[in-house]
């Protein structure tokens, strides 16, 4: 493996969300949060959400870990705001797909960013670090 | 020593990662194996498999000869005083359990102290954690001195004689500090305590005396020193065994059953319930065989010249924080600034060097380091200055990949 290889994972736009992430941060009221850890490494995700009925009002994060689970948990939040919770975890599941290495229809997300993650499926150990936000907005719906 | 030498016994160690040779600096998680331990393992399968302690028949007695020879290599390697005080489990959580479960829930009681530092595993802190709430009793922590070491002055002051039982590890598995064991176990039984040692980080990489550490117990894995994985040991004092209960019943571990009382079988075996691992035992006796015709003392000084290397080169990259004591066992836990310890491993490994990242095993270490994570670069017999010198290359990479990244 090379810097090309490293490319792959480290995109640009990737490199961006971690440098500036987006929706990070908490509501100054006490909405819905959720905690999540990845207990193998000690990445840590807490997501507050603004429910709407079923919709996904708002939702903001804050959390320790490294670039790709910080920039996951960025495009995540852009992806599944305004979206009803079925539809969100619809995109979580796509998600998880795109993990595994699967062809999925990345317009469905309407946000071009998160195809740059593609490039984790390539990296096995990093794949719980993408995919930790994401299973943590699954537990609005718990 | 001759590392070279060392090396070649390596198979593993002959091979290119992601187009890289491996530079393997992650043994404090699981050492690699010798060709003399994984033939040792081999030919136990191959020419001598069978059940142990039981049976008349020729396969029969070589594996018991085997098995129990194994533990007579364990009883001289750490100067235990008989072999009966040699116990094969699974490993140190394993071993640790069994001295919770069985001396802790015995000889604790409410309002009664169990002493521990925050530089524990996970798997010396839970266990005394559960006794304290099943018993009522109170689990207190030694602090650290900045650095990362333990002051006696502070033993002095938080061991009592309520205390009952002291856990500490030999060597911790993320500062590196290599903790006053002997000292501590005075204190510990000027209280009336016994003392628990964490000997992981310690039995694959010094001489290990039990009887002159005066340890009450004394638990380390096998996998950490050349042995296969699954198979660990548990050292406890004659004395403090023999009125001990087991915590696992079935076969193996009985006198004689009947329909409604059983009685156990002698020390060591009361506590091996089920088919001991024996192919594990077979290969921790070659472990050891191979590690003591190297010497343990030329071990120690080997190492100790690499972590100096190691603390020295690494010292010297800028915006690098480098955690735990000057003096240390041959383990190095750092961060660099602004670049997540995954990020760090995942550059790393496409240079084809392996290290550890994440919290170690050790949350409430990390809580007093402040840090969320950290990357480990942790070394043995089979590392080289060169090895070293790839890690510092591949950190200024990973700085220079990096770049400024932060927010």
């Amino acid at each position: 493996m090379s810097h090309i290889d490293l490319d792959t994972l480290y995109r640009q736009v990737i490199m961006d969300h971690y440098k500036h992430p987006r929706n990070r941060g908490t509501f100054d009221d006490e909405p819905l949060t959720v905690e999540m850890n990845n207990p193998t490494c000690g990445d840590r995700i807490f997501l507050q959400f603004k429910l709407d009925g079923d919709v996904l009002e708002d939702l903001k994060f804050t959390g320790e870990g490294c670039s790709i689970s910080l920039a996951s948990a960025s495009m995540m939040t852009q992806a599944v705001k305004g979206k009803t919770i079925k539809e969100a975890l619809h995109l979580s599941e796509l998600f998880s797909k795109m993990m595994l290495g699967e062809e999925v229809d990345f317009e469905e997300f309407g946000l071009d960013d998160i195809e740059a993650l593609q490039g984790v499926s390539n990296f096995p150990p990093r794949i719980r670090c993408a995919t930790l936000a994401w299973k943590a907005m699954e537990k609005v719906d718990q | 020593m001759d590392v070279q030498a060392i090396r070649e016994q390596f198979p593993i160690l002959n091979q290119e990662v992601n187009g890289h040779p491996l530079v393997y600096l992650d043994s404090s998680a699981t050492s690699q194996k010798p060709i003399q331990v994984i033939e040792a393992v081999d030919s136990y399968y191959r020419l001598h498999n069978s059940n142990v302690h039981r049976g008349v028949h020729t396969l029969g007695s070589r594996a018991t000869d085997l098995y129990e020879g194994a533990r007579e290599k364990v009883k001289n390697f750490i100067n235990a005083k008989t072999s009966t005080e040699i116990i094969f489990n699974r490993g140190t959580t394993t071993a640790l359990n069994i001295v919770a479960q069985s001396y802790g829930l015995a000889n604790v009681s409410e309002g009664d102290e169990i002493v521990i530092t925050p530089m524990e595993h996970h798997s010396n802190i839970i266990p005394w954690q559960q006794v304290a709430k099943v018993k009522g009793a109170t689990l207190k922590y030694i602090p650290l001195q900045e650095d990362g070491t333990i002051s006696l002055d502070d033993v002095r002051n938080i061991v009592t004689t309520n205390t009952k039982i002291v856990a500490v590890a030999h060597v911790s598995n993320v500062l590196g500090s290599i903790n006053p064991v002997k000292e501590i176990a005075t204190i510990a039984h000027e209280n009336g305590a016994v003392i628990v040692v964490d000997g992981a980080q310690s039995a694959p990489h010094v001489n290990v005396d039990v009887q002159d550490l005066n340890c009450d117990f004394y638990a380390f894995s096998g996998h950490k020193m050349c042995a296969p994985t699954g198979i660990g040991v548990l050292y406890g004092k004659q004395e403090l065994l023999e009125k001990m209960e087991p915590v696992e019943f079935g076969g193996e571990m009985i006198d004689f059953v009947e329909k409604y009382d059983s009685t156990w079988k002698e020390l060591p075996w009361k506590f091996e319930g089920g088919t001991p691992i024996i192919a594990g035992a077979v290969g921790l006796g070659a472990a050891i065989d191979f590690l003591t015709d190297i010497g343990m003392d030329n071990i120690h000084a080997y190492e100790e010249k690499l972590a100096a290397y190691a603390l020295d080169r690494l010292g010297a990259i800028d915006d690098l924080t480098i955690y735990g004591p000057k003096e240390r066992a041959a383990l190095v836990t750092f961060n660099l600034d602004d670049v997540h310890p995954h990020d760090v491993s995942t550059v790393l490994d496409t240079e084809g060097i392996a290290i550890r990242a994440g919290h170690h095993c050790a949350q409430v270490l990390m809580k007093w380091l402040n840090a969320s994570a950290t990357a480990r670069a942790s070394m043995y017999i089979y590392n080289t200055e060169e090895d070293i010198d790839r890690l510092v290359d591949g950190l200024l990479k990973t700085k220079e990949y990096f770049g400024n990244v932060s927010y």
